[in-house]
């Protein structure tokens, strides 16, 4: 049996190359890095990205300290279990029932908030929402923009406002963390009118992080809510591997047996 | 020597086995292989174009598939529709791999289905003698279309409600009838627990049994005359001496085995897909979608899923509602007198002269736009284009009997043209 | 000969062996594909998360069950009946090995440490699956001996009220049964006196 040519002749396998390598360079390509600047910043933010990847497991770990530690007392995520997490992020169940499960509660629990709704409703003005699937909802990059956006308001109920969601109801709970900053508007004409866009944000007191440490937090926070949006995304990726690559090798083998019948076609 | 296997004459019969006897005699199984598999004789020169009809079948089997062990677990209700997806993507073993085979599924249905009309539409397969073969089609895509709409209500997200709101209010329009019909079309006031159920059993039952009937018919209508193909030529009237057309092969073994490739190369995009961008830009699975229902918070922009989009920007572009829900429905009623339209005396578009060509590139042109206008919000540039493509996707109804029967057409050859291939 | 459209060359030798192979490697490629397709499928019909959350180890607290008293609980959707059994009830298990089906529990379920005669760790306490091993009834207890409604023979357990099968007060089956098995028993331990737990082996 000779074995002639065992991909099909027509096509341009060098350049289906060349197009999969720079896909691939592409995808693996680091996001890029926003650059802090001096005191006045904060005019590109809306071209901030979170820059985050759900296979850093110490970072989504991290997260999700910080998140039961600052976020829980509010929000719930009530689709995810402790013991899920302990297992997907790798926490061992002593450190686990330890650190992260409430006394009150059981590994197997979803994870509540304690805040009482119709407290809530009163004192904000809405129920703060679950985020099990606020990173499928939103994306990432706009819950880093919002997590880092927040600016003293004094016209507003809790005397903050945020640049990607302006008039929420949310306070600025981790300004202790970030420090307090105010943004600067300035004048512009769009469309022949007058009108105020954002300009800049000024430091007016620092917090106990660094500007850099607090973008850390963050972004490890927003890993932590894209973990939890999509759990098994690392399993669906990994496993995707593999399914595709089999799927080639059957792809051939049938066409190799496509090309053996069809000599007899004239 | 001949490749299809037959004894030389005089031969005694083969014996089949035993079991296999056994079935034989009491299922027309013989006649079923020999008449629609070994004896049905395809044009040889079937192409690229000519995987779509068996693709979409697949899909259909996977939809099925992965629909029934959804509704395993899948509880319809406004209290635990969306709570119940949430419970199949992190709860259920391999849950978010069965949603995601479903949820693009779907899109990959409408892609296939497409080209598989554009096929039509191209070489003229709707024209006689297969004019109810394109009709049962037609039935078959507005069947499809329902369900899609249908199943999409069921996660009941926030655009699940939305635009089962608007979809239904469209039915509101029909002058006299229109409110009482909306009214009983909710089973309530306002889209509610009664609808999500009452889709939940259209969608899981009464939809999948139409849509199985039909495409029972189809193929049945299909063997009935045969296959068209990319020369428009009639392959049965140039018979051979054994009585099989010259210009036909055998479907099994060259088509079943020529189908299977296209099958692979299929399942591999296909992969691609379900693993690495099920959500594929929110083109699949819209972002809104991940809140719960909220009669109370409209989306920013409520949009069909892609694939009901350009029927969404045609209605869109007529600023009158009524007269907006009577062309979405001449739309689609054009489909269906598309094989009377059409007086060119060819088939193929091969042979057809740049008038016909010109209209039909333009039309899908049209189709394109209005898939992209009706993504897009309403806004002037948008609203300009959607009129523009309305009017264009009509003109190649419209004129056709105008312009099929002035176009320069091309001879057509007597015999197939084909290549041998690799 | 025009046969058709496909060729008649006398020159063309169709590789029979080749064909024969291309399409036995492509079946069996495509034969695993499909069993790992299947595969996650079958494996969404495990217990979901949910349910093996809800199935955690069921706690007892045994310092109300009064001697003679039997109380039942849930364990993994099933009913648990517990027993604290009073010497007369241990006693009487020893004098009717001949009317059981299976008095030594060969064919029964049960964990290591009650396959003896009372059926449990400790002869105070039996823990039982209330589930008839016929087809799934709860049987029904019946302690008083020599009951008048069942027969002299009786020394006191369960009698089901589906089919008529009866078991002692170690959930052994009678004779005469339409069960063939003895009540099955569930894994379980004493945290400390007071405590049972159901679904751990350990205490």
């Amino acid at each position: 049996m000779r074995m002639r040519n065992l991909l099909p002749r027509r096509v341009p396998w060098r350049a289906v190359l060349a197009v999969c390598i720079a896909a691939a360079a592409a995808a693996g390509a680091p996001a890029q890095e926003k650059s802090a600047g001096a005191e006045a910043f904060g005019s590109d933010w809306q071209s901030w990205k979170a820059g985050t990847s759900v296979v850093d497991l110490p970072s989504v770990q991290r997260g999700a300290r910080d998140f039961l530690g600052y976020c829980n007392g509010c929000h719930s995520l009530k689709f995810v279990r402790y013991a899920r997490i302990g297992t997907d992020l790798k926490i061992p169940p002593n450190l686990l029932q330890q650190d992260l499960v409430p006394s009150t509660r059981k590994p197997t629990d979803y994870i509540t908030s304690p805040m009482p709704p119709a407290d809530a409703v009163s004192w904000f003005g809405k129920q703060p929402p679950d985020l099990s699937l606020i990173a499928q909802e939103r994306g990432i990059n706009y819950l880093y923009q919002y997590l880092t956006t927040f600016y003293v308001d004094p016209s507003r109920p809790t005397g903050a406002n945020n640049l990607a969601l302006a008039t929420t109801a949310m306070p600025d709970v981790l300004s202790d963390l970030e420090g307090l900053k105010r943004a600067v508007f300035k004048n512009v004409e769009i469309d022949g009118t007058q009108q105020t866009a954002f300009d800049h944000f000024e430091t007016l007191a620092p917090g106990a992080m660094t500007r850099e440490q607090y973008e850390g937090f963050v972004r490890d926070i927003v890993n932590f809510l894209d973990y939890v949006g999509e759990p098994e995304q690392a399993h669906r990726r990994a496993l995707g591997v593999w399914v595709v690559l089999f799927l080639l090798v059957f792809t051939w083998l049938t066409w190799l047996l496509k090309r053996e019948y069809w000599k007899d076609v004239h | 020597m001949s490749v299809v296997e037959k004894p030389p004459a005089g031969a005694p019969p083969q014996k089949t086995g035993g079991l296999r006897a056994w079935f034989y005699k009491r299922l027309p199984i013989e006649e079923f292989i020999s008449s629609q598999l070994t004896g049905y004789y395809a044009p040889k020169n079937f192409n690229f174009w000519y995987f779509f009809g068996f693709l979409s079948l697949f899909v259909l089997a996977l939809q099925l598939a992965t629909g029934i062990f959804l509704t395993m677990f899948y509880k319809p209700g406004e209290a635990t529709a969306f709570d119940s997806v949430a419970f199949i993507m992190r709860e259920v073993d391999y849950g978010w791999l069965i949603r995601y085979l479903h949820s693009t599924g779907a899109s990959a249905f409408f892609i296939v289905v497409y080209l598989h009309m554009f096929r039509a539409l191209l070489y003229g397969s709707y024209k006689r003698p297969r004019e109810l073969l394109w009709l049962i089609g037609m039935l078959v895509y507005f069947a499809l279309m329902a369900e899609a709409f249908l199943g999409y209500v069921l996660p009941w997200g926030n655009m699940s409600y939305w635009a089962a709101q608007v979809i239904v209010n469209i039915f509101g329009t029909i002058p006299g009838i229109g409110p009482g019909l909306v009214e009983w079309i909710r089973g309530d006031y306002g889209i509610a627990d009664a609808t999500l159920n009452r889709f939940f059993a259209l969608h899981v039952v009464a939809v999948p049994l139409a849509l199985l009937l039909l495409v029972v018919l189809h193929l049945v209508a299909l063997r009935q005359t045969g296959s068209n193909n990319p020369d428009g030529i009639e392959i049965k009237e140039k018979l051979g001496p054994d009585g099989k057309p010259l210009d036909g092969i055998p479907f099994h073994p060259y088509y079943t085995v020529k189908d299977t490739v296209g099958l692979g190369v299929f399942l591999v995009l296909f992969a691609i897909v379900v693993f690495f961008v099920p959500t594929f830009g929110g083109y699949f699975l819209e972002p809104a979608n991940f809140e719960p229902a909220n009669p109370f918070s409209t989306p920013p922009e409520i949009t069909p899923s892609w694939y009901l989009t350009p029927y969404y920007a045609i209605l869109r572009g007529i600023p009158n509602q009524r007269l907006g829900a009577l062309v979405l429905v001449l739309a689609l009623v054009a489909y269906l007198l598309l094989p009377w339209l059409d007086r060119s005396p060819v088939k193929s578009m091969r042979y057809k002269g740049w008038i016909s060509r010109l209209f039909f590139a333009l039309f899908i042109v049209s189709f394109l736009g209005l898939v992209y206008v009706g993504l897009h919000p309403v806004e002037p540039f948008y609203v300009l284009m959607g009129r523009i493509c309305t009017a264009l996707y009509f003109a190649y109804f419209v004129l056709m009997p105008w312009y099929t029967r002035i176009d320069p057409v091309r001879p057509v050859p007597e015999r197939l043209r084909f290549h041998a291939h690799a | 000969m025009a046969d058709s459209g496909v060729i008649a060359d006398e020159e063309f030798v169709v590789d029979e062996s080749r064909r024969k192979l291309l399409v036995a490697a492509t079946a069996a490629t495509g034969a695993v594909g499909i069993a790992f397709a299947a595969a996650p499928f079958i494996s969404s019909w495990l217990p979901s998360e949910r349910a093996q959350a809800l199935g955690l180890p069921t706690q007892f607290d045994l310092s109300k069950l009064e001697p003679g008293q039997m109380a039942v609980t849930v364990w993994r959707k099933q009913p648990i009946y517990i027993v604290h059994r009073t010497p007369e009830m241990v006693a009487s298990l020893t004098n009717h090995d001949a009317l059981l089906k299976d008095p030594g529990s060969k064919d029964s379920e049960q964990p290591a440490y009650a396959a003896n005669v009372a059926r449990s760790r400790t002869p105070a306490y039996l823990v039982l699956i209330g589930t008839c091993t016929h087809l799934g009834c709860l049987p029904k207890a019946h302690f008083e001996p020599r009951d008048p409604a069942i027969g002299s023979y009786w020394p006191g357990g369960w009698l089901c009220p589906c089919h008529g099968s009866r078991f002692d007060l170690a959930g052994r089956v009678f004779e005469g049964s339409p069960a063939s098995v003895n009540l099955r028993v569930p894994p379980y331990s004493f945290p400390d006196a007071r405590k049972l737990i159901i679904g751990v082996d350990q205490a």
